[in-house]
């Protein structure tokens, strides 16, 4: 980007600040705007001005499990992966195993391979624009650094213009990739049970083993940029560590047969705020294992593990709450699946003290870790000779009654569920999304850092950007944005007095 | 009760209104026979001549009943009879979905009624209408132009709702605008 | 001279839509230079103050996405529409409803009480629901509400240009942003995408049969695909013949059959009914029991012909619903009022 856009831009945005602080001088309720995209946090204050309640507030509910009904099962797919825009692919292979399991028929191994790797390379580039667009900013450029800075624009400020040009480059490669076999990268449309549509021809493999090569290297040095702007500046491991962020819940995630992490298919594993395994179930299994809990200020509901039973938003070593996505994700297994992932893996634990680590920023590092398998698991895919065999699918023929798929979405854990008449006709649908797995954890993060950073009444500077950083480092689905431009996370607080007046409203900047 | 007139409804009370869609060869031309003949039926059609039942779009069915329409008859030429050859097959396998999907719109599969009549058949124009004024009678009004209204209803009657709980803004300092005014 | 002011905004959304202006990657920075981006919420501080202060007709051109279904986006809608000289639906949900608006053939009720009751992993036995105004200890934390119906954005406010797609490929956004641009618009209430249909531009185009003669339709999963032969050759429900062109076919290049997300063309005013009267005239059976079996292939017509568009067909809605009487009350003291 040229210097006249950069400061094109950034005038602009400072101009929008500035006469958003005049307007503020009058606080006023504002109706609440933006549904999907705003996290909605009120924060109450008790008599001596301390933060007596927070709540973390969802306003998000399409009816998707409803409007599925009457649908054909293999439409579901196509369907389910307009939950979420940035991550379809997630759903859209969570629905296509429900379907696997529906038909009771495997993939093809061609079928698999093929499904795996559009997984990985999904990972892979959604991981990297989460790592340097949208979280990652906070800590390449620094949380104290203004808020015109904190983006992309600033990311290419650090790393410089060519490494910046790289990053959006392998992410459009990498989304290319996923357009060859879904036909659309937003919204694909190759998950079929029984295999996938479209097979890789033999004249492409070159153009995409070379892909996997640069996207290797391009995890590799995500890391190096990690460990060198993050790790080698002691305010922000310091802020990693620090309280506010810092829970004591249970993990969970997909593990392979070796209790590696996987993001494709495995067994569910949760060990709790120590390190103990819980449980470990399959898909099938997964609603005598998770539960969902409501409460009436909020639309999304409170996952928990039910043997347990609903404690409250509590954490430690009786808990109810787990929490998913990277640092789960290293928490819940005993290793990564590929060589160098589990090298950073290794690293990464021993920086930090041993597992499990309980520092929501670590879910950056975490990030980056599992960027590494990505990348590794799609070169070896692309190695593997059976990536062009033309035997893609098989054609289901059982009656199908029900199914269960799961996978790991970038943000977490996430339940597919379906019933069907004999016709494949869905009668019932039952989907646990990835943020719905964590919001017990994020909306006891937002009161943690409320809590820690709010006293005698008086809200400190940075309050929002460091709430606002708990928040984004769950990588939230509902909210986070998804541009190559700016990435905030437009939030609003309102902060109540004791007689219940609101005494003031912050919106991000 | 299938040839009994029913009585013209009385001043004001709801009594089904019912597009007829006849084919200009077979069907029109048994209404006209009808007519001619002064056969006596119940007078809530209001018929559309076409050609030929084939050339009856979906389109027009579906705008009947999203204009007001509680009922839509089509009447074509008797299978293997149609003047076009193949028109009336064409309506028939149109028919045979379209009321399937109606009916998973939540519109009673009575209130569209496919018929054969033949242009001699000025006595089934008769029966035929009166039998399905008498079912969509009991169905009772369709009337989605009101069902619409009623539905948008939320849309501003909300939006009232909404202005009246949130409290009046208080006067703000105006912005200047040097500050606001972008490039 | 001053740069123009565009604005970008989300309603009911999945997000695709922003996605795809993302996907402009390095253009978007060319598109940066010549306009000023005065409201991307996701991008950019949105202050609701700030687009109220802006003179009326201020933005040049908003493009928006996502369907409307709740009071805060009905009232973004008329602000931005206020506020903007072109207020463009942008994307399949603001166009004509999208896949939130198969919700229409249920009601809302039935959804709620599904979520938070009958849903297999809900354990709720105090059949706790989410509620508007929630009182605890004196705090009352808010919960916007959510509509009864789910609306296309022209179904409440004039909309002066439409950019189909499920999501918008960047090819036709930044066809239309530079036909804005430069001043080179078509009437008022056009779709900024070519006007014919998917066929034309398909990669199968040669082997359409002309005379197609189905004798059965085969759901995607129950044959194994031909990667070159045109679907509706293969007994394939393609929605492409009732679908406008525009997204370079990338579903059939996927070797997957068009869902008809641009929507139809400006000649047609049902998608869903065209699709079903192509489709059903070209069946060969006569007999009406041959019939009914052929078409048992389509098992779900409103999902298959109204995927994108229930809310801008012709029914709109599943007709016997209801349309809740009277508003919800906002606030509440004491007891607990539900959704």
């Amino acid at each position: 980007m040229d210097d006249a856009t950069k400061q094109a831009f950034n005038e602009g945005n400072l101009r929008a600040n500035a006469a958003y602080a005049a307007a503020r001088r009058n606080v006023t309720i504002d109706p609440i705007t933006r549904l999907e995209g705003h996290g909605k946090i009120d924060i109450y204050l008790d008599g001596r001005g301390e933060v007596e309640r927070a709540y973390f507030q969802v306003p998000e509910l399409r009816g998707f499990e409803v409007f599925s009904r009457g649908r054909p099962a293999e439409d579901m797919p196509q369907i389910t992966s307009r939950i979420c825009g940035v991550c379809p692919t997630a759903h859209h292979m969570a629905s296509t195993k429900a379907l696997d399991d529906l038909y009771q028929v495997a993939p093809t191994s061609a079928g698999r391979k093929i499904r795996e790797l559009v997984y990985h390379t999904f990972m892979l580039e959604d991981h990297a624009l989460h790592v340097f667009v949208l979280g990652g900013p906070d800590f390449i450029v620094g949380p104290e650094a203004p808020p015109a800075e904190r983006n992309i624009v600033g990311v290419i400020g650090k790393v410089g213009l060519e490494a910046g040009k790289k990053v959006i480059a392998t992410r459009r490669r990498l989304r290319e990739l996923i357009a060859y076999f879904g036909g659309k990268v937003v919204h694909p449309v190759l998950g079929q049970p029984g295999g996938v549509s479209k097979a890789l021809k033999q004249e492409d493999l070159p153009k995409f083993q070379e892909l996997a090569r640069d996207g290797v290297e391009f995890a590799e040095w995500t890391l190096g940029v990690f460990k060198q702007i993050v790790l080698g500046n002691p305010d922000y491991v310091k802020l990693i560590t620090s309280d506010p962020f810092t829970h004591r819940t249970c993990y969970m995630g997909l593990v392979d047969e070796q209790n590696r992490v996987s993001f494709y298919d495995g067994k569910l594993r949760v060990v709790d705020c120590e390190g103990q395994e819980v449980c470990k179930f399959t898909a099938r299994q997964y609603k005598d294992f998770v539960a969902e809990h409501v409460e009436p200020w909020s639309y999304m509901k409170f996952t928990f593990l039910k043997q347990r039973g609903w404690r409250g938003f509590v954490e430690g070593k009786d808990t109810s709450i787990y929490s998913v996505a990277p640092l789960a994700r290293l928490n819940a297994s005993e290793g990564m699946a590929t060589p160098k992932a589990q090298a950073a893996y290794e690293e990464f634990f021993k920086v930090l003290g041993g597992k499990p680590v309980h520092h929501t920023l670590a879910n950056h590092w975490a990030r980056v870790v599992e960027m590494l398998q990505a990348a590794e698991r799609m070169q070896q895919l692309l190695n593997d000779p059976e990536i062009t065999s033309p035997e893609v699918r098989r054609i289901p023929t059982a009656v199908p009654t029900e199914g269960f798929g799961v996978v790991e979405a970038p943000r977490g854990t996430l339940f597919h569920h379906y019933q069907t008449d004999p016709n494949g006709v869905i009668t019932m649908a039952n989907l646990i999304v990835a943020t719905g797995n964590n919001a017990a954890r994020i909306a006891m993060s937002v009161e943690k850092a409320a809590k820690g950073l709010i006293h005698a009444g008086e809200v400190r500077e940075g309050l929002l950007n460091k709430i606002e950083m708990a928040f984004r480092a769950y990588d939230p689905c509902l909210g986070c944005a998804t541009h190559s431009l700016p990435g905030h996370l437009p939030l609003k607080v309102s902060i109540y007095d004791p007689h219940r007046r609101l005494l003031q409203e912050l919106v991000q900047e | 009760m299938e040839n009994e007139t029913p009585p013209p409804s009385a001043n004001g009370s709801w009594t089904p209104r019912i597009i007829a869609f006849f084919c200009n060869w077979c069907t029109y031309t048994a209404a006209d026979l009808a007519g001619v003949s002064r056969v006596k039926y119940a007078a809530n059609t209001r018929t559309v001549r076409l050609m030929c039942s084939g050339r009856i779009d979906p389109q027009f069915i579906l705008e009947a009943f999203a204009k007001g329409a509680d009922g839509v008859l089509i009447g074509g030429c008797h299978p293997n009879d149609c003047h076009y050859a193949e028109g009336n097959y064409k309506m028939l396998r149109r028919f045979r979905l379209l009321r399937r999907m109606l009916k998973d719109m939540g519109i009673a599969e009575d209130r569209l009624r496919l018929e054969w009549i033949s242009a001699a058949e000025g006595e089934r124009v008769k029966s035929v209408i009166n039998d399905m004024v008498q079912k969509i009678t009991a169905l009772g009004p369709l009337n989605l132009p009101e069902r619409c209204e009623a539905w948008d209803r939320e849309v501003t009657r909300l939006e009232q709702a909404a202005a009246q709980t949130t409290p009046p803004l208080p006067s703000t300092p105006p912005i200047p605008t040097s500050e606001v005014a972008h490039a | 001279m001053p740069k123009p002011k565009v604005a970008f905004y989300w309603c009911a959304s999945c997000g695709g839509c922003e996605e795809t202006v993302v996907d402009l990657a390095e253009d978007i920075l060319g598109v940066v230079e010549k306009v000023d981006i005065v409201l991307w919420p996701v991008a950019m501080d949105f202050k609701y103050k700030d687009v109220e202060a802006l003179p009326d007709q201020g933005i040049f051109a908003t493009l928006l996405n996502g369907a409307i279904r709740s009071t805060e986006q009905e009232k973004m809608a008329h602000l931005l529409r206020r506020k903007s000289r072109y207020l463009i639906a942008y994307g399949s949900c603001a166009c004509t409803g999208g896949i939130p608006a198969l919700a229409n053939q249920f009601e809302r009720e039935q959804i709620l009480q599904f979520n938070y009751e009958e849903a297999p992993s809900v354990v709720n036995e105090a059949k706790t629901r989410p509620q508007l105004a929630f009182e605890e200890n004196g705090r009352q934390p808010h919960l916007p509400e959510l509509h009864q119906v789910v609306r296309a954005l022209d179904q409440v406010v004039s909309v002066d240009y439409y950019i189909p797609g499920c999501p918008p490929t960047p090819k036709i956004t930044k066809a239309a942003v530079a036909a804005l641009l430069d001043g080179r618009l078509p009437p008022k209430g056009a779709v900024l995408a070519p006007d014919i249909a998917l066929c034309e531009e398909c990669p199968r185009r040669d082997s359409k049969p002309t005379d197609v003669a189905f004798t059965e339709f085969k759901r995607s999963h129950q044959k194994l695909l031909d990667p070159q032969l045109c679907f509706l050759a293969q007994g394939v429900v393609c929605m492409g013949p009732a679908t406008r062109q525009g997204c370079g076919a990338q579903c059939i290049s996927g070797n997957m059959p068009c869902t008809g997300c641009f929507g139809g063309t400006d000649r047609v005013k049902d998608q869903g009914a065209k699709m079903l009267s192509s489709l059903c005239a070209n069946l060969a059976a006569k007999d009406e029991k041959e019939i009914d079996a052929v078409l048992a292939g389509i098992p779900d017509p409103v999902g298959t012909f109204y995927r994108y568009g229930m809310a801008r067909s012709l029914l709109r809605r599943k007709v016997n619903l209801s349309s809740n009487g009277s508003p919800m009350a906002a606030e509440v003291t004491g007891t607990k009022r539900t959704v």
